[in-house]
């Protein structure tokens, strides 16, 4: 860790006084091992670093980011950037940088998974292919340590690492797919084998398919769908930037949920993952975005925190000027209700596994289109009677969740691999009493 | 730069790889974002590195390293070896390699103006000035323009001998314009959804001739707030040359691909409908339908001398008179199929596994044009850029919204419609391309942001396509 303080010093001293500067310096490693049809075909790995500079020259704003950390090669880098800044009008909104202060002294960080060589997670893969060993398995494996170093010409410092494990996939018969996912901080902590196994399961219910017409069904979502949601919520309404520019669902206040939803922005929680800063410096908040059903907070970075006349919550990204503050490390309350109780209390309705390739219609009113992939099964009388084929949807994600029609939370809450990535939303199962299907995935 | 590549090579033969091949990749990006004549970004990010692959057994191993040194490459060929080694716990049959040209030469993007000498000021005024015009339309909230510039310099080497040096220049960019109703937005934008890219300099932003078109743009967005909703419905639809080079994309060119058709990209982006059995006797449309996947069309974004495993860019064909004939590969990929490699296999930056990849997947052009589509239309809707899409993961079941739409009645263009939408399954979509524009209307549109593999990598595809219409499609489907 300090090697990277040292390089975000020496590049502040190349700025020099002149500027108001942010230096990031991430530098790790990752590596990933991919299979298909039931081997290992893909196995990557990689190391590096990477500064990323941030600077203002009488509120001229420029930013840069370079992987290489030769003396001369920073020094023009830094030179390029301020030359850069001093080309640009002046900015209104510059917000100015973080001042010193205390940042939380918590670490997401597994050492045995930032050192883990390409056979332990050859031994992941191979648990989850044994788990169904007659079926077809693809997928993989990952694992991941970063450690960042900020430094500001303010005279703030925040330094942290985090490690990442994730195996994700599916298992295949010639008819039907189903899915596994698990996401931690330890690669000793993701339980290939029951992954596979759930995987295998979801497979094989694909046996006999149903022919199901579009329309209205009362739902029970898995993880991944539940992950989904929550990330675009996040991602296209708790945005500040969004509803600072009228295109936000989120009126702070208002009971725009079923009073069973509490959604949570918190990298203090012991399963979260990532640093507990932002690329402002910013320690992140704790966040309730949702609270009891009512819309109770906005991610803020610095620049929307001025304009609105508050104080960042430390979700600034490295894209957030453009695309605006994001929370990503969203917690959804679990309930107590095991998802064997969820559908056995459904009359008639859909199993959905994950979704695929959901896209926004309109972001205001947050209609997304997608499909369900990898696990759709028919409920009738409180029983899984058989798989359905893939279906597209066509929903608002804030109706979905929306007052009265959350019948039941799971008490099943995990990391979902959502359509952003995996190790965002760490949500449970939930019962919906309305999902609107627009169409089969087959015609 | 050679030397790292040499390097890195034979370290991971020396580790035991029966072929292996490097990359050294120098990228520089340049980004600028402008919202309501405000400079939101502008970003520089330049990378440099070597990536190795080494191939053991059924897999490949992969290893990249910001470190350019002859020590640290050839280290980074040795741990290529030990990954692909470890593989062998879950191993499958050995991969070969098809046999392709083994060439040492050069190859750089013909360009004009070198966009990275361009002025900065010059770049962010002309997006201000593109702002100030679309904010000046009453009911404009957000008015954004945006440029992008990529300068990529490659040194290929591989154990068969191939040593190729590459010089890429790509430019894009584009603007647009937002309405904020009470209960929804509307967006228009110009060339097309997320700026339009090519190969080439800054003449590529000259010619798109931004500031004449913001004002119209503008406009449009502005009408669609209080323009009708479009009616559901089956009927004639007309596509706009944008929209209609992403339903390429889209239910043409990932279906196409053949680490998708073997299942290598079952969990994540998915297979194909397609099935290797049926090639050159599967109907994949009508007639009117010819498709190449042409790597070597200038300017167009999907172009270049080499892939990255060297082979030479060619022209594939992929559909001929509506049937399949064709497929995008690479040297593995195309040698368990018994095809000829394509030369398709790219990777994103050094520090990425190259895998198949779009090059310029695109329609032969038809002997029409959009007046005489038009023309010829009872009751149809003409639909232009790409608003939303969304696809199954076998290619088949796609729903795409559009930014505008206009009815067409009885061979006229008819009133402005909102939020129009189309949905459909491939085969019975294309079999019903019934007509298609000439030469003159052809765009080789691009597209900068394809997502695929794991780890994830951006590709840079590009898409010739003009108008087109289609037969009995179902319309106007919302939630």
């Amino acid at each position: 860790m300090k090697a990277e303080q040292n390089i975000a010093e020496e590049v502040l001293e190349l700025v020099g006084p002149d500027a108001d500067a942010e230096v990031t310096v991430n530098a790790g490693t990752s590596s990933l091992t991919r299979f298909a049809n039931s081997f290992i075909h893909q196995n990557v790995g990689e190391e590096g670093s990477t500064v990323s500079l941030r600077l203002s020259v009488d509120a001229r704003v420029a930013s840069g980011t370079t992987t290489n950390l030769e003396a001369a090669s920073l020094e023009r880098f830094v030179a390029d950037t301020t030359a850069a800044a001093r080309v640009q009008p002046v900015d209104p909104d510059w917000p100015g940088l973080v001042v010193p202060t205390e940042t939380p002294r918590l670490e997401h960080f597994d050492p045995a998974t930032a050192d883990a060589p390409p056979q332990a997670r050859a031994e992941k893969v191979k648990a989850f292919v044994d788990a169904a060993p007659e079926l077809s398995a693809a997928g993989y494996c990952e694992t991941a340590a970063v450690t960042v170093a900020f430094a500001n010409s303010a005279g703030h410092r925040a330094t942290g690492r985090y490690s990442r494990a994730i195996l994700d996939g599916i298992q295949q018969t010639p008819a039907a797919s189903g899915s596994g996912h698990a996401t931690g901080v330890s690669l000793d902590d993701l339980d290939a084998a029951a992954t596979g196994a759930l995987a295998g399961t979801r497979a094989r219910g694909g046996a006999v398919t149903f022919n199901t017409k579009p329309g209205e069904y009362e739902v029970v979502l898995a993880p991944e769908c539940v992950a989904t949601i929550a990330v675009f919520l996040a991602v296209y309404g708790f945005n500040a930037k969004a509803a600072l520019e009228g295109q936000s669902f989120a009126r702070v206040g208002d009971a725009q949920f079923d009073p069973r939803i509490d959604l949570v922005d918190d990298v203090t929680d012991r399963r979260a993952l990532g640093v507990v800063f932002d690329s402002e410096g910013t320690p992140k908040q704790r966040l309730a975005l949702i609270d009891a059903g009512v819309t109770s907070a906005l991610a803020h970075d610095r620049r929307t925190a001025r304009k609105a006349g508050t104080v960042s919550t430390g979700h600034a990204t490295p894209g957030s000027d453009v695309w605006g503050p994001m929370a990503h490390t969203l917690f959804l309350r679990e309930g107590h209700t095991a998802v064997d109780e969820m559908v056995a209390a459904v009359e008639r309705g859909i199993f959905v596994a994950t979704f695929n390739y959901c896209r926004v219609l309109d972001p205001k009113s947050l209609v997304v289109t997608g499909l369900t992939r990898n696990g759709t099964f028919m409920i009738e009388n409180g029983k899984i009677t058989g798989a359905v084929s893939n279906l597209r949807f066509t929903q608002s994600f804030v109706a979905a969740l929306g007052p009265g029609n959350v019948l039941s939370i799971g008490d099943d809450a995990r990391f979902g691999d959502s359509e952003f990535g995996p190790g965002m939303a760490h949500v449970p199962s939930v019962r919906l009493g309305s999902w609107n299907f627009t169409g089969g995935a087959d015609g | 730069m050679f030397e790292y590549a040499a390097a890195a090579v034979e370290g991971a033969l020396a580790a035991g790889a029966v072929y292996a091949d490097a990359r050294v990749v120098l990228t520089r990006t340049e980004s600028i974002d402008v919202l309501n004549q405000a400079v939101e970004s502008v970003d520089h990010i330049e990378s440099a590195g070597v990536g190795v692959r080494a191939l053991i057994g059924s897999s490949w191993g992969f290893y990249a390293t910001g470190d350019l040194t002859e020590r640290a490459a050839r280290d980074a060929g040795a741990m290529a070896s030990a990954i692909a080694r470890a593989s062998a716990l879950v191993p499958g049959a050995p991969l070969e390699l098809a046999d392709v040209p083994i060439t040492q030469t050069t190859w750089e993007t013909p360009y004009l103006e070198d966009p990275f000498s361009v002025p900065l000021a010059e770049k962010v005024d002309l997006l201000i000035g593109v702002t100030a015009t679309m904010q000046a339309v009453p009911g404009i909230a957000l008015a954004r323009g945006d440029l992008g510039f990529f300068d990529i310099n490659k040194w290929f080497v591989s154990s068969q001998g191939h040593r190729i040096h590459q010089h890429l220049v790509e430019s894009g960019g584009g603007f647009d314009a937002t309405a904020v109703g009470e209960s929804e937005t509307q967006r228009r934008s110009y060339p097309q959804s997320f700026g339009q890219y090519e190969t080439g300099g800054y003449e590529v932003i000259r010619r798109w001739d931004f500031p004449s078109n913001a004002q119209r743009i503008a406009e449009e967005a502005a009408a669609l707030l209080s323009a009708p909703e479009m009616e559901e419905g089956e009927k004639s639809l007309i596509l706009e040359g944008s929209q209609l080079a992403l339903q390429i994309h889209e239910s043409v060119g990932h279906a196409i691909e053949l680490d998708r058709i073997l299942g290598w990209e079952a969990a994540f982006a998915g297979t194909s409908h397609l099935e290797l059995a049926k090639l050159n006797t599967h109907r994949y449309g009508s007639e009117v339908m010819n498709i190449t996947a042409d790597a070597t069309l200038p300017g167009s974004l999907g172009s270049f001398g080499f892939d990255d495993e060297g082979t030479p860019a060619q022209s594939v064909d992929i559909v001929r008179d509506g049937r399949w004939v064709g497929v995008l590969s690479g040297r593995d990929s195309a040698a368990l199929a018994g095809v000829a490699p394509g030369g398709m296999v790219r990777g994103d930056g050094f520090n990425r596994l190259p895998m198949v990849r779009m090059t310029n997947v695109g329609l032969l052009p038809g002997d029409s044009s959009l007046d005489e589509i038009i023309a010829e239309t009872g009751d149809g809707v003409y639909m232009a850029t790409n608003r939303s899409w969304s696809i199954d993961d076998r290619r088949l079941n796609f729903q795409f919204g559009c930014e505008i739409g206009w009815e067409v009645k009885n061979g006229k263009l008819g009133r402005m419609v909102r939020n129009p939408t189309y949905t459909g399954i491939t085969p019975q979509f294309w079999g019903g391309l019934d007509m298609l524009a000439g030469a003159d209307e052809m765009v080789y549109w691009g597209t900068p942001n394809c997502g695929k593999g794991q780890p994830m990598q951006i590709g840079h595809t590009g898409h010739p396509a003009g108008p087109g219409r289609f037969a009995n499609v179902r319309v106007g489907v919302r939630g």
